[in-house]
């Protein structure tokens, strides 16, 4: 089976923990999934948890730029949460400031984000308890 | 001249897929814990490792990692090798600037890496491969 890193639905929003040591491969399947998942569900915002990934090198720093593009053309906003401080250190020396990207320190912060930027969507059919993973 | 020091003990991983870049830096993790580096050293020195270990993968069509313990009078240090038998590079200077890419990358590789290691050394040849040499004191 391929490997794939899943993501959750919880209303309007995706959320994505990675929590394993991507290679590259994994890393742009993530982007296409994400992406279709996008357009197919039509969310609003998607949070991506990076607290348990080590390091961020420029393939993934790009893939997380990459992300957050296509969501903003497909009318979502993405928010990166729990960049570990060491990484994000290492991140601005190798000469990557993540432009584009919205970063919040955890994923409190990062929903609440989400929700004043995208904006409440109560009383849809898809509320919290709809989550549902794939 | 890069400094370098008397060599302790070697591992060599080679490099021939994506999933051996993630083992490049599962080993250099390890060697960096047990050589006591920093939090945030060894997270520059996996990064780095990462980052020219996916230039071997993809520019020079693969090659190996050796990962060397070396000692320089009373300085430990950790040095990678990143050798392949690629095409090499034509111009040194240019790979070296941030944003030049032949690749679909961001150009950050080899400018990025050199600023995350203490020493920084590379040697190639048109149609000769290339080896990466870099080194992090403690």
């Amino acid at each position: 089976m391929m490997e794939r890193i899943p993501i959750l639905r919880m209303g309007n929003y995706l959320l994505v923990t990675i929590q394993v040591d991507m290679h590259d491969k994994l890393a742009l399947t993530l982007q296409d999934d994400l992406t279709a998942r996008i357009s197919e569900v039509d969310a609003k915002g998607v949070l991506i948890d990076i607290s348990s990934l080590e390091i961020v090198d420029s393939f993934i720093g790009r893939t997380l730029a990459n992300i957050a593009s296509m969501a903003r053309v497909l009318d979502a906003e993405t928010v990166v949460v729990g960049m570990q401080p060491a990484v994000a250190i290492t991140l601005v020396e190798l000469g990557m400031s993540l432009p584009g990207i919205r970063t919040a320190l955890n994923v409190e912060s990062g929903m609440e984000y989400l929700r004043d930027t995208v904006g409440v969507h109560e009383g849809s059919d898809d509320g919290i308890g709809d989550s549902r993973e794939d | 001249m890069m400094v370098s020091g008397t060599v302790e003990k070697t591992e060599v991983v080679p490099i021939a897929s994506s999933s051996d870049v993630v083992l490049v830096r599962q080993r250099v993790r390890a060697w960096a814990t047990e050589l006591k580096f920093s939090l945030v050293d060894q997270t520059k020195i996996v990064t780095a490792a990462s980052e020219l270990g996916r230039n071997t993968l993809e520019h020079g069509g693969g090659g190996s990692l050796e990962l060397a313990l070396i000692v320089n009078g009373m300085r430990r240090g950790i040095r990678l090798c990143f050798s392949d038998h690629g095409p090499g590079i034509p111009d040194i200077a240019q790979a070296l600037k941030d944003g030049y890419t032949t690749g679909q990358g961001m150009g950050l590789g080899l400018g990025g890496s050199k600023r995350l290691m203490n020493e920084f050394e590379i040697e190639t040849k048109p149609g000769g491969g290339t080896l990466v040499t870099a080194i992090r004191w403690k």
